[in-house]
């Protein structure tokens, strides 16, 4: 015993110093990474700030892009003064709210019936749901706007060139995910709490009210901040369906009254930018919390 | 008048039989469990008395009335879960109060309700708690109150101590019977634990693969087994049970275990077995309090025999034999201080007053 004890102490001390070792390379790795991919990420919006304070003189003059010696707020009283600028904010606002809220009114039910209402074809209707969403949008606005033609021709109402459009095409993109998302959120809760509810005498609609949107408002939030992005970030269909400036959304509003021809005011450019991603930035910053504890659902017990 | 009847009873998974015909009628305020190993249907009968489970065939009555179609918010029922299934955005006060605020009870009357259920708890102080700041046994007690609180005509539990540790399941068992006797509603209560079920039950079921072996006391259970299964299933440890022949020696009957062991039959039983003499394939079942340390027998009917001891288990108040007999180990309840050891020999006495003969083909005992 004597000749064991020191050799298993020095053993074991040994693995101690190397695990710790190891943690700590392990730590400077991440460091490494994370600092690397901090700078590349964050490497666009501050250059989106420096040439946002610049004047365009400053913009075409060959001088080091990255420092501003002349700084100035000129751009970002032009674009708030701009009455274009501002309806284009409030159109992107309207119509990421309103989207958010058809969203949740489709996917929280749909969601919830798929998870939980055994149905003939549910599973395959389920799949079908998800696999909606992997169809691009690139594919999708031709025959949207062959839709809209022939909304236009058999029944005389004319969808295109409209911000409240957005309102009908974006849940195409966002319901299909957030309903998916939502059905494995929903999954995860357990099957005795609405075996509960029933025998307490709740129906479904109130099992879902009562029980699952408070239990599952992580997931719900999460859903409802991707809503909101994609809602907000979209490109392709407001630069095909809208075409008056005052019925343009942010990003396609940026592109088109901006960029005259080929004259670029860069420095407006991207203080509109900034500006405009601003709002996601801060729905992130303060939900962050529900946004993580959403995407890590049922990793751990409650 | 709650009493639930179940007639016949069955139910098919897809074509995979779950529950194959069960006849139970429970009386009113009687506290049933139903007992058995996992995969017995135990729970499929609970979930069909809840409504949570359709029934395949038969019938369901529920104070008399067939309930096959009714649901289960309309079935007057409360179900205390084996994980809780405590809602976890609320707090204990708005779980217990949620049946009787969909009823839309009057709050006032919601209030008492749920004050004075928890008074019986003893949750009183964890009223504003949310069940993620409750310990096991609280959240067991405040799921116990969520079906007290609706006054229902039947209590069902599934298995809802089995996530308890040790020590606080013997505790909440106690907590149960007292609350039981308390507010005296009809209970049916599913468990695996055969010790769960002897100390809360006034009736046991004991069911094995979808069917029932036995009804019965706890003491009808234990001293008179109907089958093997109940025989082998009730009790810890666990009844001994050894082949054995049944022949006729000197105008009364001989067990014969092998060789070099054989007991008589006691005068009582001769007249029951007379009609299985000369059979070699019967099992002996003797309980291990049957076979103790005492060295001369001192009524009729007990009989001693030479063994080897393999293994003791010292337990504190009794001391645990084991030994082999005809291939089988069996197990015998000694006396700490009869000092029995590890390999030596001894000399045990098997009572045979409490003994059970069993047709192993058949599986009854006889």
């Amino acid at each position: 015993m004597a000749a064991i004890a020191p050799t298993a102490g020095t053993a074991r001390s040994a693995r101690a110093r190397s695990l710790k070792h190891d943690r700590r390379r392990a730590l400077y790795w991440s460091y490494f990474f994370l600092v690397l991919f901090a700078v590349f990420f964050l490497t666009p919006p501050i250059y989106m700030l420096i040439t946002s304070l610049k004047s365009s003189a400053e913009v075409g003059a060959i001088t080091n892009p990255w420092w501003v010696y002349n700084p100035t707020l000129d751009n970002y009283k032009a674009l708030l003064t701009s009455v274009e600028y501002l309806t284009f904010f409030r159109n992107s606002a309207i119509v990421s709210l309103v989207v958010v809220v058809v969203t949740m009114l489709i996917s929280i039910p749909a969601a919830f019936a798929l998870a939980r209402m055994k149905f003939w074809g549910s599973a395959t209707l389920a799949t079908g749901v998800f696999l909606t969403y992997l169809i691009p949008e690139t594919l999708l606005f031709i025959p949207l706007f062959k839709i809209f033609a022939w909304a236009n021709e058999t029944f005389d109402v004319s969808l295109m060139n409209h911000w409240w459009l957005l309102i009908i095409v974006y849940p195409t993109l966002t319901v299909p995910f957030c309903t998916w998302i939502m059905i494995g959120y929903f999954a995860s809760i357990p099957k005795e709490l609405d075996e509960a509810a029933l025998i307490d005498g709740a129906g479904y609609l109130q099992i879902l009210t009562k029980i699952f949107i408070p239990v599952a408002l992580p997931g719900i939030i999460a859903a409802m901040i991707f809503a909101f992005t994609v809602s907000w970030a979209d490109f392709l269909y407001p630069m095909a369906f809208t075409t008056s400036a005052d019925q343009m959304v942010l990003p396609a509003g940026i592109v088109t009254t901006l960029i005259k021809g080929d004259v670029y005011a860069w420095g407006q450019i991207m203080g509109a930018c900034l500006l405009g991603a601003m709002p996601p930035l801060l729905i992130y910053a303060f939900l962050m919390d529900y946004y993580i504890a959403g995407l890590t659902a049922g990793a751990t017990k409650g | 008048m709650a009493q639930v009847n179940l007639r016949k009873v069955v139910k098919h998974y897809d074509e995979t039989p779950a529950v194959r015909g069960i006849d139970l009628d429970i009386a009113d305020k009687e506290f049933v469990v139903l007992v058995g190993p996992s995969g017995c249907g135990k729970t499929t009968t609970l979930r069909m008395i809840a409504g949570l489970e359709d029934i395949t065939d038969g019938d369901i009555l529920i104070g008399g009335d067939v309930v096959n179609d009714v649901p289960p918010k309309d079935r007057d029922i409360a179900m205390v879960f084996q994980n809780y299934a405590l809602y976890p955005h609320m707090t204990v006060h708005e779980n217990m109060s949620f049946g009787l605020r969909l009823k839309k009870v009057p709050k006032d009357e919601i209030s008492r309700r749920v004050q004075a259920v928890a008074a019986i708890l003893g949750i009183g102080e964890l009223l504003e708690r949310k069940p993620k700041q409750l310990s096991g046994g609280q959240r067991q007690r405040v799921a116990m109150g969520r079906a007290i609180v609706r006054n229902p005509k039947v209590f069902l539990f599934d298995e809802p101590l089995s996530n308890l540790d040790a020590k606080l399941r013997v505790h909440m068992r106690t907590e149960i019977k007292k609350v039981h006797q308390k507010v005296r509603t009809t209970t049916v209560y599913v468990t695996h634990d055969q010790v769960e079920a002897m100390t809360l039950a006034d009736r046991v079921v004991v069911m094995n693969a979808g069917r029932i072996e036995q009804v019965g006391t706890p003491h009808d259970l234990y001293h008179s087994p109907a089958t093997l299964f109940v025989a082998g299933f009730i009790g810890s440890p666990a009844m001994n049970i050894v082949r054995c022949g049944l022949e006729e020696a000197a105008g009364g009957l001989r067990l014969r275990v092998n060789d070099e062991v054989a007991f008589p039959v006691p005068a009582e039983r001769i007249a029951r077995y007379r009609a299985y003499a000369g059979r070699r394939d019967l099992l002996l079942g003797l309980r291990p309090e049957h076979v103790t340390d005492m060295r001369t027998p001192t009524a009729p009917g007990q009989c001693a025999f030479d063994i080897t001891v393999e293994v003791i288990e010292p337990l504190g108040m009794e001391t645990l034999v084991f030994f082999a007999l005809n291939g089988t180990e069996i197990c015998a309840r000694t006396n700490p201080l009869a000092g029995l050891q590890a390999g030596k020999p001894a000399q045990l006495l098997a009572d045979l007053r409490y003994m059970h003969l069993i047709d192993e083909a058949s599986g009854r005992v006889l």
